[in-house]
């Protein structure tokens, strides 16, 4: 089915990519043309929408394929070349998905999952894909906008072959929004579609099939991979090769997921200067685990999909998975990263309050310089990063629970905001506290949507520790929030709102772990968590 | 001609074998592949050009200068105009001429266009747009309905409709209570933004693809915008992405400023809003202040009602006439008002002005008498649902609405009782009560909740419609009328009607686009009559041809007109059977027209403008919710646990569909009054104007257990079409519920007295509900140092 690349004369001076089987070659394609303009007015490839050109709605996922774990590569997950190469898909929004990332890899879109069509023959339904077969049958479509959308989303489910129950596919659809139907039908047909025969298209086998890995291989191995895909797009393939670019060209926009950077286009109208893509540095793609005398650490390079670097996060902190879940949606968590997070530095960003309370780091680069430095020292003030000229983040580096002090540690982060999925936090909160003996030892607690930055609320703090852990100690600290902090109101939250929750969340962290105090539930909202002891998890873990 | 007309062969009991049947959307194969075409998928030609809006900057002011000399030069650009550039009228409001497509100098909200830009892309016009220099003198702004109150700033007058004696009944009244309460706005959300693609034609004419609910008036107004005649324009619509009542009067200014551009240029030219300026620039619902006062009985029972209304409807009156008129007359929702007054402002303010929302200021009014309910049943210590039923309408007594229309077609108390039942309500209150009692910071609620809904345009002269239908020799329909696709079903609805009245399949009959020049002078598609009006314009032309077809027969082979039946494709002649292609071979051989119109007037109706009453409404749609939520005291987070809805769709045209419209205006309606929320800064600059910041639901918020159900047996009193009942607007309503049950479980909150409960406001965001609880707990605490 997927056609022989090497078939093709290489260009060099183009963004190359599969599409149905072919080998597309984009020449001149601007730097920040995205993928949705490519397929509508390009390729006219009209199925996906466009609904907001801001991430947010859906009507614009795709799914994209990525040859993952193949010898050479740092896999995520680890080890290296150790892993059996596959295909890895995953639903983006091309809305906001600039073009030269595509290079080398593969795009699906919904008109890829039936044959193609010349003219009008009649309803075909025959030809439809599982996915849009359950949809159909389902009624789960009415005006139609949204479906082309949600059939990705779900083909993407579908391809992961996960156990399609009405919890996953809820959170597999966190990122579609559709104004017509209520989501029941949507649901149904989610929960549905692995009952029908595997299709002669895009079954899990076809998706995996020698003829896609060996096309993606040869598309990976062309030799044109450093060439300029796109008039000032750089894609650098080594760490080495990206540092020394940035440290020559320090006004040029490091790119990772986009998922920020993607609106400042499609929002803002904004002229970027020359980007340098860290997506194809195989070196920034890796998730590791370093142990050593006194301590471990999460390493979660630069290139790592939030999806990924959530997923061994959570691995480690389990209480971190509703956090995860609301981070976003899907499709932005396959495209955007833990660390374009960070150096994005939003004060209403989710992972900075909890990374910055579980003592956090960042290592950092420039040139053949490299150092580390505090999480919570990064940011000096709004939108104002430690950051030099030409430095850029390489990693994160998260502690571990270690067995020896985990079986007294409190790990949880918080987010307040006015729906449940895919909204951004009017109040996000981390928290990691130290017990011993009933006594609070050590406590790290920051918020986001309180300050200009993410910041560390060390009144609050330091009226806990040395207190004994009980609810009249958190009473008694929750004032001390206002000193810590003047939220501003705006559109999401008054600041009176934001100081009440912030303290209703410090709250809310005692009882989760003392579920005693509350009776039946401690909050509407999330994953049941009664009391998770961290050492479960480590020792799990070990 | 056929007017009303009414089938012999077909009385109610009929059995039908296409209408009825769970049909899927005749368009359903061809989203599910992305093969369904949106006019923004439209091919164009070459040459054609794409155009952006230029928007003030400032709430309320006059333009001092305006120099659009960067605009004209940036990259691409080709043509840039102004109100001067107009060459016919400007203005593009539906009822008065308030709407100015661009205005000439006086600026009346933030982010009014005040020019436009086509250039040779989207990309490039939207830039050029952005490089205006202009300057105002700028004007005191009002931006809320309390100050606009206070100033006595109207669009248009105030409305009052009165019953009897509220003031004195009051006086009398056992108990009296007195209350207030804001309920927002919400963003419609289409998932398609607005568009406009305006192709010129020869001479002068314009053809223009319009995502609109009303192609009439997108016709008429691009018609006086031009300085043409409506012959000369001609607008087509196939289906929109999402309409909610955001594509009634608001796509009437994307495709004037298209059309107009199209005929300067003499290009195609397409106008398509992105998400921020559509949602800067195109009315909303309208969002409520209400003050009440209310008389009541030991049981609850209300015997006076005092209601003030004051609605935001913008800078300009667009439909907020009608939609008010649509609040004072469903203030009374499911419930006999003996003495009442409802006064109703139409406050002007400089913001957006606001338009048609699915519901149509109905759902605002039902907001006002449901919290009374509530507020009624806590003063009293009763359960609100017996609260509700006490104040029903009767069936014999008690049965004419304060508009002076009876309600003949109640059937409230079967439905109420059955979902009562249904839903376990009785047993889960005293479960949810314990649970309370256990339970200090998670607290759950529950409520039952009624729709009565008014079917009909208020403005008589609105319900009408027409269809064509045409059969072609090989047997093939087509069918086109009045109405529009928005998702709704509504081709399907009309489809299945047409095939059951020929007795063909389904696949038989194809709709095509809505069309001005096949059907003209037709109503919106709105105020849920879509299928009441064109199902029956469509059934006339059918049993036109039909009739056309029994008579030829008759002729043919010396039958009477009752041995010929249509059925399962074919023809029943006599003894033998045909298929019903051949007949129309034969038919058409015989020179009978295959061809024939159908239209439809609602009878019965009548309306007094001047006295605000009458029969405004054909008949009534009716459904009961029962929503259970939970609500974090700690953070005022809710979450919906399960809803029961049982719903009145007369004699369902197509279950599948029906449910479908339920659904999706249940969650709709729980968005609006959840965390749906409008906000504008100081300036009166929206800031909630995209996915990011404002927020409908998502699938997580439909709950994990829902019952839907349609009532069964109870077909339409009224000689509607099959029977059936309209059902766009009324299950938003149903979402009411959902609000409802968030305050009682605020209301069960803390211990001790409870002082009159806060009103909750609307929507009910965590801020919302934590605010107030806040109250709550202030309130105790006086109280309880009142006592001691
Ligand atoms: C629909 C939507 C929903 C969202 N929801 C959330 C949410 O719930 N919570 C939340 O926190 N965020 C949310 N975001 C924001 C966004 O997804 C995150 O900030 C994301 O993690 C950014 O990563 P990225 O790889 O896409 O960064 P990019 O957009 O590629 O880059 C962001 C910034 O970081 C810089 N940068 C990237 N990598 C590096 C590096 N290695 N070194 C130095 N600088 C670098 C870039 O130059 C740029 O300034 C949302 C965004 C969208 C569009
Ligand atoms: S268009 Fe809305 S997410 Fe891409
Ligand atoms: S079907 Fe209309 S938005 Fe989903």
């Amino acid at each position: 089915m997927a056609a022989h690349p090497e078939k093709y004369p290489a260009k060099t001076d183009c963004v190359r990519f599969m599409l149905d089987g072919h080998v597309i070659e984009a020449s001149d394609v601007p730097a920040t043309r995205t993928l949705l303009q490519y397929l509508r007015e390009d390729l006219g490839r009209t199925g996906t929408k466009e609904g907001c050109a801001e991430g947010d709605c859906g009507a614009c996922t795709v799914v994209v394929g990525e040859l993952v774990g193949e010898p050479g590569t740092n896999a995520v997950g680890g080890t290296e070349g150790g892993i059996e190469g596959r295909i890895e898909y995953r639903a983006v929004n091309s809305c906001i998905r600039f073009m030269p990332t595509l290079h080398g890899r593969e795009v699906i879109s919904v008109e890829s999952l039936q044959p193609a069509r010349g003219g009008g023959t009649g309803n075909g339904d025959d030809e439809l894909h599982p996915v849009q077969r359950a949809m159909l049958e389902c009624h789960a479509s009415q005006c139609g906008f949204c479906t082309p959308g949600f059939v990705m989303s779900l083909f993407a489910f579908y391809l992961g072959g996960q156990d399609a129950n009405r919890e996953a596919i809820v959170d597999a659809l966190a990122g579609n929004l559709c104004r017509c139907t209520g989501y029941r039908p949507i649901i149904d047909a989610g929960c549905r579609m692995h009952s029908y025969p595997e299709p002669a298209r895009w079954s899990r086998a076809d998706a995996q099939s020698p003829a896609r890995h060996a096309a993606l291989q040869a598309l990976r191995g062309a030799p044109d991979t450093n060439s300029q895909r796109a008039p000032g797009f750089f894609a650098p393939t080594s760490l080495n090769e990206l540092a020394s670019l940035y440290q020559a060209r320090p006004d040029a926009l490091l790119l990772a997921g986009g998922t920020d950077i993607g609106l400042w286009v499609t929002k803002h109208l904004r002229d970027l200067p020359a980007l340098i893509y860290v997506g194809d540095v195989a070196e920034l793609k890796y998730v590791r685990e370093v142990v050593y005398e006194g301590g471990g650490m999460l390493k979660i390079g630069a290139a790592v999909s939030l999806t990924d670097a959530c997923a061994a996060i959570v691995g480690r902190y389990p209480m971190l998975a509703e956090l995860a879940n609301r981070f976003a949606s899907p499709p932005i968590r396959n495209s955007g990263t833990l660390c374009g997070n960070i150096a994005n530095g939003s004060p209403i960003g989710d992972a900075m309050p909890i990374l910055i309370a579980l003592g956090a780091s960042v290592l950092l680069q420039r040139g053949n310089t490299t150092r580390t430095l505090a999480l919570e020292n990064l940011y000096l003030g709004y939108q104002k990063k430690a950051l030099q000229p030409g430095e850029f983040i390489v990693a994160v580096r998260i502690p571990l629970p270690l067995a020896a002090e985990a079986r007294t540690q409190r790990v949880a982060s918080y987010k307040i905001s006015k729906r449940f999925d895919q909204d951004i936090s009017a109040v996000c909160s981390g928290y990691a506290m130290e017990i011993s003996n009933g006594v609070i030892v050590s406590a790290r607690i920051a918020y986001g949507g309180m300050a200009a930055i993410p910041q560390r609320a060390k009144h609050t703090e330091a009226a806990l520790t040395g207190q004994p852990w009980s609810e009249a100690t958190i009473s008694a600290a929750v004032p001390a929030l206002a000193a810590d902090f003047q939220p501003l109101s705006d559109m999401r939250a008054s600041s009176a709102y934001r100081l009440q929750v912030a303290g209703a969340l410090l709250k809310r962290f005692y009882f989760e772990y003392n579920p005693v105090a509350t009776g039946q539930a401690s909050r509407v909202n999330g994953i049941e968590i009664d009391r998770i002891e961290i050492d479960h998890v480590a020792s799990a873990g070990a | 001609m056929n007017d009303n007309a009414d089938p012999i062969s077909f009385t109610t009991n009929h059995t039908t074998s296409v209408v009825g049947t769970p049909l899927r959307h005749d368009s359903a194969h061809l989203h599910v592949s992305g093969r369904a075409i949106y006019a923004d998928d439209m091919r164009l030609p070459a040459g054609s050009l794409h155009a952006a809006l230029g928007m003030s900057t400032i709430a309320h002011g006059r333009i001092k200068s305006m120099d659009l000399s960067a605009v004209r030069a940036a990259p691409g650009v080709v043509c840039v105009i102004t109100a001067v550039d107009i060459p016919g009228h400007n203005s593009y409001g539906p009822i008065l001429d308030d709407d100015p497509i661009f205005p000439e100098a006086l600026v009346q909200f933030a982010g009014q266009p005040i020019f436009a830009v086509a250039a040779t892309s989207t990309e490039a016009a939207r830039r050029a747009a952005r490089l205006a220099r202009v300057e105002y003198e700028a004007l005191p702004a009002i931006l809320d309905i309390r100050e606009a109150l206070a100033q006595q700033s109207f669009v248009i007058p105030t409305q009052t409709l009165c019953r009897g004696d509220p003031r004195a009944a009051l006086q009398g009244a056992a108990h009296r209570l007195q209350g207030s309460l804001t309920i927002g706005g919400q963003d419609h959300f289409y998932l398609e933004g607005q568009i406009a693609i305006a192709i010129p034609q020869e001479d002068g004419a314009m053809l223009v693809h319009s995502s609109t609910q009303h192609p009439t008036e997108v016709q008429h107004k691009v018609g006086e915008a031009l300085g043409r005649h409506v012959h000369d324009v001609v607008v087509q619509c196939r289906r929109m992405g999402g309409g909610f009542g955001g594509k009634e009067s608001q796509p009437a200014l994307f495709a004037c400023v298209a059309a107009i551009l199209a005929a300067k240029t003499g290009h195609t030219v397409k106008l398509r809003t992105d998400r921020d300026a559509d949602m800067i620039m195109t009315g909303k619902r309208h969002d409520f202040v209400s003050d009440y006062e209310v008389g009541f009985d030991e049981r609850g029972r209300i015997t006076a009602l005092c209601v003030m209304l004051a609605s935001r409807c913008g800078y300009s009156a667009d439909l907020s006439g009608p939609v008010n008129d649509r609040t004072m007359f469903h203030v009374d929702n499911a419930y006999y008002l003996e003495h009442v007054e409802i006064v109703s402002h139409r406050c002007k303010t400089h913001t957006v002005s606001n338009t048609a929302f699915r519901g149509f200021g109905g759902p605002q009014g039902m907001m006002v008498i449901e919290n009374i309910m509530d507020d009624i049943a806590r003063t009293l210590g009763v359960d609100p649902l017996d609260v509700r039923k006490a104040n029903y309408y009767g069936t014999s007594d008690r049965n004419v609405t304060p508009y002076l229309q009876p309600v003949e077609d109640n059937i409230l108390d079967d439905i109420t009782d059955q979902l009562e039942r249904t839903s376990d309500y009785r047993a889960r209150r005293s479960s949810i009560a314990a649970f309370n009692a256990a339970s200090p910071i998670v607290k759950r609620g529950l409520a039952l909740t009624p729709v009565k809904f008014g079917i009909s345009f208020n403005a008589t002269l609105y319900n009408q419609a027409g269809a064509l239908v045409h059969i072609y020799t090989d047997g093939s329909v087509l069918v086109n009328h009045g109405g529009t696709e928005m998702g709704q079903g509504l081709f399907t609805k009309v489809a299945q009607v047409v095939a059951e009245e020929l007795g063909l399949p389904l696949q038989r009959v194809r709709v095509s686009a809505t069309d001005t020049s096949k059907v003209p002078n037709t109503s919106a598609t709105a105020a849920s009559s879509g299928s009441d009006l064109n199902g029956k314009a469509a059934q006339a032309a059918a049993i036109t041809l039909r009739d056309r077809l029994v008579a030829f027969a008759c002729a043919q082979y010396k039958l009477s007109a009752t041995q010929v039946r249509f059925a399962a494709d074919r023809v029943l002649l006599g003894e033998e059977t045909r298929d019903f292609t051949q007949l129309v071979r034969e038919a058409y051989a015989a020179r009978i027209s295959l061809s024939a119109a159908g239209y439809y007037r609602t009878p019965k109706i009548h309306y007094d403008r001047v006295s605000l009453t009458g029969r405004p409404f054909f008949y009534f749609s009716y459904g009961v919710a029962a929503a259970e939520v939970a609500v974090d005291t700690l953070t005022g987070e809710t979450r919906l646990l399960r809803v029961d809805i049982l719903h009145d769709v007369g004699t369902s045209l197509n279950p599948v569909l029906d449910i479908g419209q339920i659904e999706g205006g249940f969650l709709q309606g729980m968005g609006w009054l959840t965390s749906e929320e409008l906000w504008w800064n100081p300036r009166g600059e929206l800031k909630t104007h995209a996915p990011s910041t404002y927020k409908i639901p998502t699938a997580r918020d439909w709950p994990a257990i829902a019952n839907v159900h349609l009532v069964e047996g109870m077909p339409n009193r009224e000689d509607t079409i099959y029977r059936s009942k309209a059902v766009g607007e009324p299950p938003l309503m149903l979402g009411i519920s959902v609000f409802q049950a968030i305050r009682d479980a605020v209301a069960s909150c803390g211990a001790g007295p409870l002082p009159s409960l806060p009103p909750l406001p609307a929507p009910a965001t965590p801020e919302a509900v934590l605010l107030t609880l806040n109250r709550l707990a202030a309130g105790r605490a006086a109280l309880v140092e009142v006592a001691s």
